[in-house]
């Protein structure tokens, strides 16, 4: 030890000058270390810094937009908004601790009648969409839980009531397929480009119109950047920025609430599943279209009950979810034999003068093919064969085509079993019945034959291995109607913004041209209109006191596992239709005993309001 | 009188009465020390003016009062430090250290809890926490034993004794719990043995000790399940290592002042400071004063803030080499290291380099008895620089 005394003099030893200079080095090297590192920070990284405290100071609330409307081609609204308050929860501010975390949502789960765990999954499921997003527990709470939560702020950190916007539907269940619903934007959803710019809680059409005009309807949400605390709480005169939502445009489809309503109730009078579709033959705008069994839409607007989502989705005979109209995959019976006439007259098989005998059956390879209810018509041409419905007359066409491929040709050129190019999401493409499609099934060994003349009679009946539906039958009898335009079917007619300025005007131009010969067309038309409303016609009983002349066919397809599906196809007026209407109906029996009826309350619906003036939905008259 | 009887035997030339400077003392004191000190606490006060005016509802200036009294307090008491002969202290070592042990175990029975922690009495219009003025008694007698047992006993008794005296109020302090203050003390022990000669193999000894006791404290002992640092001390120790986004974890707090004190960039935001003023910097006016800074004032702001503790340091280690006995030496590097250890663990804590250890910055985190405390240590300074100087002018303070 160095101390020999205290009364040392000022000279030190040199073992303490060597203490005290390291001691002096150190302090040196430490306060060196806390100049580099403020230096670093300050210097060199405050711009990085700079950003960092100013993202954490500041929040931005995304302001909902409200969604455009949607109104039928009157401007009759079948879809609006209503305002609800909902009880959402900002995990971001729920106390930090677990156990009073989950006494505050096993609470709130009581106070919104659901249940902790429901809640918790809620919570689970947004908080990996968006880590900091408010998540909606319940929407349409009521004014006594509002005010119970505001007088109790304190208990329940973290909840706020939000104002949001809510689907109404004022006509209820009308049209329930066509416009669809809206729901929360997905994961998967996020990731599309359609979607883009869009986050976690916005709101976006999920089926129907609401999917197709999604873009026009959404809006575009606001935004509110303000100024926050720590504690994510607003302060003062902290408003940074504000943007307000611009409210989604209005949709006008070319739906006719009338026809609508009339198809809808003849469906449902029947009480058996079916669609209908009734279309403007020259524009493709569709005026009715719908599908039975049907649904309220304003349950997905709700919380569902499991019953509400077992009646929805988990009964495969019902299905009320499926627009049998568009996605419907049936056999059409005797209103395909339209199309066989068609394909047999372009193709020279026959002329409209060609007679060919029908002598109650037509025997083929061993096989024997019967008109329905064993009658036997004789020699028949074309037209008196399309009244009658003669299927000996078109099993005959099928034989004589039944390797040409003409009658699939045709078949093809008018529609059946390609996509359609409508404006809903969910439409079926079908299955058209072809050499070539059985032969290779038959080379994978997946059926049991090959080809046979005898698919090519049951085709040109509409029956067999055909999967098609009333839109794609329509656009069919639409093309022969018009004079060789195959329409582009459309809902969508017209979008205007919220002040009612136009913002854009729906008109798809027609999807393909197809010749057909004005006499074929007359003798087709002809032949139809008289099975429809000359003595002897098929529907005769149906459609012959109708005062409007119409040209129409029945349809009695065979399914399998089923009983016999009804069908009617009408044009109308007769001789230069302005629209189609198109209805099948599941298990309903001969086509004039189901079907035709129905389409003939869709058409009165229709002619009620269009035989005083000369105009037709579009004004003109047919070409 | 001592000093009269002085002036007498050496009689001035021409027997001019001294001047007032004179008889305060000012050309004996250490002018940069005391000018470094007071303008540390009065940039002190006007930070807390600034970043706390909204702190306390209805009563604006309520840290900034308080801080300022405790600052002319500290200044007051500095001054009459100065005027004493620090010497005194080693001879009533006992005392002092009884009174620093006592006063730490009062807290105990006397002392009011704030959150979860006894750390100081409550007076009718302040609390004291005897810890704080702890630092610099411990230093006192600490150095005081240092210069007394210098004869008696082995090398290695003779650091046992001096552990043992140091870490005692240290163990007590920690025991408030109070882990930042209980690492001042035992880095002061520390100091004191290192400036009286204890071996170099002596501190090898206690550092591998030392390294041992953390691993055990931090590793073994939670492991095993008897842990004995608190799980807010444990997380707040090893949180500066792993930065999080969870407000409620002390690495978020850290995180946080990080970016204060980096948005600050050049010259600070002023009032436009967001970080301290909006809550997202816990314990601004405390532990955290030097993000305030670091954000209002800029780089520019903070290096003078780290200049001025430089220069306060410096002058303090040049009394080390000045004092005209070994107790003062030991006094004086028992102070300069408490103030190097707090300027480096509390500056290194806000720039996100050191643990979260509730170190105060002395002189500028609120807290009076900190202030004071401090005050006076750099009285003890003033003192024995100036029994330096007057001992070269070969005369004696009174």
């Amino acid at each position: 030890m160095y101390l020999r005394s205290d009364e040392r003099g000022p000279e030190m030893s040199n073992r303490l000058a060597l203490r005290i200079a390291l001691f002096g080095g150190l302090a040196v090297v430490l306060l060196v270390v806390l100049f580099v590192r403020l230096w670093l920070l300050q210097v060199v990284s405050g711009e990085k810094y700079l950003a960092e405290a100013n993202n954490n100071r500041s929040r931005e609330f995304r302001v909902h937009a409200p969604r455009g409307s949607i109104l039928d081609r009157n401007g009759k609204v079948l879809v609006e908004n209503r305002t609800s308050l909902a009880l959402q929860v900002d995990p971001g501010k729920l106390p930090p601790r677990a156990p009073r975390r989950r006494a505050e949502l096993a609470q709130l789960a009581e106070l919104t009648h659901s249940s902790p765990d429901r809640v918790r999954k809620l919570m689970h499921e947004q908080l990996k969409l968006a880590p900091s997003a408010p998540v909606t527990l319940r929407r349409d709470v009521g004014h006594y839980l509002v005010y119970y939560l505001q007088e109790n702020q304190d208990r329940f950190p973290g909840v706020e009531v939000q104002r949001v916007f809510v689907r109404r539907y004022p006509q209820g269940t009308l049209a329930a397929h066509l416009v669809g619903s809206v729901g929360e934007v997905s994961e998967e959803e996020l990731k599309e480009p359609r979607y883009r710019g869009l986050e976690p809680g916005d709101e976006v059409g999920k089926d129907g119109v609401e999917y197709t005009y999604d873009r026009y309807l959404r809006g575009r949400p606001g935004m509110t950047r303000i100024q926050v605390d720590a504690f994510g709480e607003p302060t003062a005169h902290g408003q940074l920025v504000s943007r307000p939502p611009v409210p989604g445009d209005n949709l006008k489809l070319s739906i006719d609430s009338d026809v609508q309503a009339a198809g809808e109730a003849a469906l449902s009078a029947r009480g058996l599943p079916g669609g209908f579709v009734t279309m403007d033959v020259h524009s493709g705008e569709i005026l009715g279209l719908g599908s039975f069994p049907t649904f309220d839409p304003s349950v997905f607007t709700r919380p569902m009950t499991q019953s509400q989502v077992d009646a929805l989705y988990r009964d495969p005979v019902s299905a009320p979810l499926t627009d049998r109209a568009i996605a419907g995959l049936y056999p059409t019976g005797s209103t395909f034999k339209l199309i066989t006439a068609m394909a047999a007259l372009e193709s020279g098989t026959i002329t409209t003068s060609t007679p060919i005998f029908d002598g109650g059956s037509l025997t083929v390879g061993g096989e024997s093919f019967q008109n329905a209810g064993g009658a036997a018509y004789g020699t028949l041409t074309l037209v008196p064969a399309l009244q009658v419905s003669s299927d000996v007359f078109f099993y005959t066409l099928g034989l004589e085509m039944w390797d040409t491929g003409d009658l699939q040709r045709w078949a093809h050129k008018l529609g059946i079993g390609r996509p359609t190019g409508i404006d809903l999401p969910g439409a079926a493409t079908g299955l058209l019945p072809s050499q070539g499609w059985r032969n290779r099934l038959f080379k994978e060994g997946e059926t049991e034959r090959p080809w046979s003349a005898g698919d090519n009679i049951q085709l040109a009946t509409g029956q067999g291995d055909l999967q098609t539906n009333p839109l794609q039958m329509a656009i069919a009898y639409a093309t022969v109607a018009n004079g060789g335009t195959v329409v582009t079917p459309h809902v969508g007619l017209q979008v205007d913004d919220a002040a009612g300025r136009v913002v854009k005007e729906f008109d798809p131009p027609s999807r393909r041209h197809v010749h057909v010969d004005p006499e074929y067309r007359a003798a087709i038309l002809e032949g139809l209109h008289e099975a429809a409303q000359a003595p002897g016609g098929t529907s005769y009983a149906v459609f012959g006191g109708f005062p409007v002349p119409v040209a129409g066919k029945t349809g009695t397809a065979q399914r399998v596992g089923h009983a016999d599906q009804s069908w009617y196809i009408v044009l109308a007026p007769y001789p230069n239709p302005r629209i189609v209407t198109a209805v099948t109906i599941e298990e309903g029996g001969f086509g004039a005993e189901s079907a035709a009826p129905a389409a003939l309350q869709i058409l009165e619906a229709y002619f009620n309001k269009h035989t005083s003036g000369p105009a037709g939905p579009n004004g003109g008259s047919p070409g | 009188m001592y000093a009269t009887r002085t002036r007498q035997a050496r009689p001035e030339p021409f027997a001019v009465r001294p001047g007032i400077a004179e008889r305060l003392g000012l050309p004996y004191m250490d002018g940069a020390l005391a000018l470094s000190a007071i303008v540390l606490a009065a940039f002190g006060v006007f930070t807390l003016a600034q970043a706390t005016l909204h702190d306390v509802p209805g009563n604006p200036y309520y840290y900034v009062d308080r801080q300022a009294i405790y600052a002319v307090l500290g200044v007051a008491g500095m001054y009459l430090l100065t005027r004493v002969d620090y010497s005194r202290f080693r001879e009533l070592r006992v005392g002092v250290y009884t009174f620093l042990c006592v006063s730490i175990s009062l807290v105990f029975v006397f002392g009011f809890a704030a959150r979860g922690s006894r750390r100081a009495f409550e007076l009718p219009f302040f609390s004291f926490q005897p810890s704080e003025l702890g630092k610099l008694l411990l230093v006192l007698a600490l150095a005081g034993f240092v210069i007394d047992g210098a004869r008696r006993g082995s090398d290695r008794q003779r650091t046992v004794r001096y552990l043992c005296l140091g870490l005692a109020p240290a163990a007590l302090v920690f025991l408030q719990p109070d882990l930042g203050t209980a690492l001042v003390l035992a880095v002061i022990t520390l100091a004191v043995m290192y400036v009286g000669g204890v071996r170099w193999t002596h501190f090898a000894t206690i550092g591998a000790a030392l390294v041992t006791l953390v691993a055990i404290v931090l590793v073994v002992a939670p492991a095993v399940g008897t842990p004995i640092l608190k799980g807010y001390q444990q997380q707040r120790l090893t949180s500066f290592l792993h930065p999080s986004e969870d407000p409620s974890d002390a690495g978020y707090q850290q995180n946080q002042a990080k970016i204060a004190i980096g948005s600050g960039g050049k010259t600070g935001r002023g009032d436009r400071a967001t970080q301290t003023r909006l809550d997202f910097v816990p314990e601004r006016h405390t532990d955290f004063i030097f993000a305030v800074i670091g954000e209002r004032y800029g780089f520019v702001g903070a290096a003078l803030v780290l200049s001025l503790y430089a220069l306060l340091i410096w002058r303090a280690l040049r009394i080390v080499t000045l004092s005209k006995n070994s107790y003062g030496t030991l006094v004086a590097g028992g102070i300069a290291a408490m103030l190097l250890f707090q300027v480096f663990v509390n500056v290194g804590m806000n720039l996100g380099i050191m643990p979260i250890t509730g170190v105060p910055l002395p002189l500028l985190s609120y807290g009076g008895s900190s202030v004071l405390a401090t005050f006076l240590a750099v009285g003890v300074l003033q003192s024995i620089h100036m029994q330096a100087r007057l001992s070269q002018k070969g005369r004696f303070a009174w």
